[in-house]
């Protein structure tokens, strides 16, 4: 069985990713498992998606844990550790990261045990949250590295899944798969089935017996305010709100109370944002009378930022 | 008829769908909404016929399904979790008026603390209230089940509400190959509604669920309500053996699945029962004698399948995703009570798994297979067992000091 997860941001396209790599082997002749994995966060939130493909019916289900290839449509996720990128890779595992670095570079930092490839990033979007083909092009270098599946059924696959999006948007999109997969073609099969789990031979659960405990403790409460706090939903942002204090008139009580997660702290009619927390919905900048905030992607911001 | 790719919920759509349903009252909640959007959609493009009416509350859904069941047409309506605890009241009461039709449950953990991932307790709240349930482990079930409800609900010796459950996320939002029936086929097993003396009408008036004062006369109602469930037992043999005729698809009250020569089984409802499969097989192939049996009538209970099957085994692990606050599994306590007095009856072991949506490993069915053994070689059962491990502890640790429990530990709080 092949076993695939997809790591991206929501609304970068890892649901349309596992679905049209689920379509394009199910019209190969796989059995087929496809699902996003939600949970209650937003786009820009860490989200994977994952495709099992067999020849036989499928069993399995819900999380991957031993996947044989790891996707990764935005590198800014490797390090966020909620987003559980490199969870149960192994030497039998091929880690595909959508990237304008060298995989060289990477099998430097993350000192995995996986095979490192790049699938190098073909335009710079200012928005991450918003690389436009991003799915597909993430499904068509997939597919390639699986080997079981032609460019033909990739291109069906991808017509049924964006079919109702107009043709124009499947044209684009499937220009960018197709090209995607050609760029493989040199390392084109190189993801293997992975092993069955073995009954004979396994490593039995660490299994505790649970014991009371009161419900001062064992209740579900939170015994204090602001924990939310250490929930560094910064790292949700794509785009980064930045104050322009020349043009700032000082109307603070416009951007701090307009902005929905209290990010903008105000100290003596100083508008300031908490990075930790702005999750770059960019409302403030909608608001803010003198056009004083500006937003800047990510990527350019980190570049610009004073090393601390 | 075609092999698509379908969610859960866009198999029990089709269900409703190719039903040729005349009535959805709807209401959104997660992980549900799929299945009222596509019928939604379907109707509003044409593609099908009926109507979907959105109402104020998963109450009034319920209320308004019984009483648009109660002049003769085809109703369906689904829910999930909250909501359907939240219409719980109606769904005893529409029970009691006797109507037929089809509420699909998109299965999630209750609250509190709440959560958005499948265990049973929602639909396992409803096991009392007169639905008949049937509980799946796929996509191609879902919408299969949903054809075979319709013709249960409307049975004349059953004529009840039945209820078709189904897991979110392991489900819901899971896409597998299904083969989606041609409308033609699906008339010939599931004609048109014929309602018979279901005819609630303006102008033609009747008392529906009258109030009775003594217990005497409710006695009678009750006891009524709970021989058509049992009658339901029959009734569901027969329309799955047609199915299977027509279809091709097996769809048993009980699941067994390589229980011939088993000397152990593992026996658990819905999706995760298809893990315990994969985990079977696993065990085959290291040459144990293991099987899988799986209850999809959950109610009424084939106590007699269940039966046939486990006496004579050595051991079994039933596997409840759901528990019974001071009490434990509700699975194993219904399979030890119909269990109970036959000679030659297999040992139960208890385990509790799967709260929540959190996963059964491979490894954990092997290790449940190996505690079974060792019970049934010692003829005792060890105490019942939480699948939770050192570092789901350890997680817990950490979440309570982030949640300053230590607080209140000390005594400060
Ligand atoms: S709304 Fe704009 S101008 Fe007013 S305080 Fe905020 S940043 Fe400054
Ligand atoms: S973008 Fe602006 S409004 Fe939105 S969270 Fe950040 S600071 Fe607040």
């Amino acid at each position: 069985m092949y076993r695939i997860r997809f790591h991206g941001r929501g609304g970068q396209g890892m649901k349309t990713a596992s679905r049209i790599l689920g379509s394009a082997l199910f019209a190969e002749g796989f059995e087929v498992q496809d699902a996003p994995r939600y949970g209650a966060e937003r786009r820009g939130a860490p989200i994977f998606a994952y495709v099992r493909a067999d020849r036989r019916p499928i069993n399995e289900r819900g999380i991957i844990r031993r996947p044989d290839l790891v996707v990764v449509a935005d590198d800014t996720l490797i390090p966020v550790p909620a987003a559980g990128v490199l969870a149960g890779l192994d030497a039998y595992s091929v880690l595909l990261i959508h990237s304008h670095e060298s995989a060289d570079t990477w099998r430097r930092r993350l000192n995995t045990p996986a095979r490192v490839l790049v699938l190098p990033l073909i335009e710079e979007s200012a928005d991450r949250a918003d690389l436009p083909y991003v799915g597909a092009v993430c499904a068509g270098a997939a597919a390639c590295l699986l080997g079981v599946i032609s460019e033909d059924a990739l291109a069906t696959a991808l017509r049924d899944e964006l079919g109702p999006l107009g043709e124009a948007v499947v044209q684009r999109n499937l220009d960018k798969a197709l090209a995607a997969y050609r760029q493989m073609v040199e390392v084109c099969g190189v993801v293997t089935e992975g092993r069955e789990a073995n009954a004979a031979d396994y490593t039995p659960p660490e299994w505790i017996s649970l014991a009371f405990e009161g419900a001062n403790v064992s209740a579900p409460v939170i015994h204090a305010g602001l924990t939310s706090s250490a929930v560094k939903t910064g790292l949700w942002r794509t785009l980064r709100p930045v104050i322009d204090y020349d043009r700032c008139g000082r109307c603070w009580w416009v951007c701090s109370s307009l902005c929905p997660d209290g990010a903008i702290q105000v100290e003596e009619g100083r508008p300031t944002i908490d990075y930790d927390h702005c999750k770059g919905c960019l409302v403030c900048v909608a608001v803010c009378p003198p056009h004083a905030i500006e937003a800047q992607p990510e990527r350019t911001a980190e570049s610009l930022e004073t090393p601390k | 008829m075609s092999r698509v790719l379908l969610t859960g919920n866009g198999a029990a759509a089709w269900g409703a769908r190719l039903a040729r349903v005349d009535y959805v009252p709807a209401f959104p909640i997660t992980p549900q909404t799929e299945i009222i959007e596509s019928l939604a959609s379907w109707i509003d493009g044409g593609e099908m016929r009926g109507r979907l009416v959105t109402l104020e509350s998963e109450h009034s859904m319920l209320t308004a399904a019984g009483a648009a069941a109660a002049t003769g047409v085809r109703v369906f309506s689904a829910t999930s979790s909250q909501g359907l605890l939240y219409a719980m009241e109606m769904l005893y009461t529409v029970a009691g008026w006797r109507t037929p039709f089809v509420l699909v449950n998109v299965s999630r953990g209750l609250s509190a603390p709440i959560t958005l991932e499948p265990d049973h307790n929602d639909v396992l709240a409803a096991r009392d209230s007169g639905f008949l349930q049937i509980h799946c482990a796929d996509c191609q079930e879902v919408l299969d089940s949903v054809l075979i409800a319709y013709r249960l609900a409307e049975d004349s010796r059953v004529r009840q509400p039945v209820l078709v459950n189904l897991d979110g996320f392991y489900l819901s939002f899971t896409r597998e190959p299904v083969t989606v029936p041609g409308p033609d086929e699906v008339d010939d097993f599931l004609p048109a509604f014929d309602a018979e003396s279901i005819a609630f009408r303006a102008s033609a008036p009747e008392s529906q669920a009258v109030a009775v004062l003594g217990g005497g006369p409710y006695s009678y109602f009750r006891y009524e309500t709970h021989l058509a469930l049992l009658n339901g037992l029959t009734v569901y043999d027969e329309v799955a053996a047609d199915f299977a005729e027509r279809f091709g698809r097996a769809h048993p009250a009980v699941e067994a699945y390589r229980c011939d020569d088993a000397e152990i089984v593992l026996l658990m409802m819905g999706s995760f029962a298809t893990k315990a499969r994969a985990a079977v097989d696993n065990l085959r192939d290291a040459g144990q004698r293991v099987g899988l049996l799986r209850p999809r009538l959950l109610r009424p209970f084939p106590a007699h399948s269940l039966v046939a099957q486990l006496v004579g085994k050595r051991g079994v692990a039933v596997i409840d995703q759901n528990i019974s606050m001071g009490k434990g599994g509700v699975l194993h306590a219904e399979v030890a009570s119909v269990l109970y007095g036959h000679k030659d009856a297999p040992l139960l072991v208890s385990f509790v798994g799967g709260l929540g949506g959190r996963d059964i490993s491979p490894e954990e069915f092997f290790e449940m297979v190996k505690v079974v053994a060792a019970a049934a070689q010692r003829g005792e059962a060890p105490p019942p067992r939480l699948l939770y491990t050192e570092d789901e502890l350890r997680e817990i640790r950490k979440l309570q000091t982030l949640a300053h429990v230590e607080r209140n530990s000390l005594g400060e709080g």
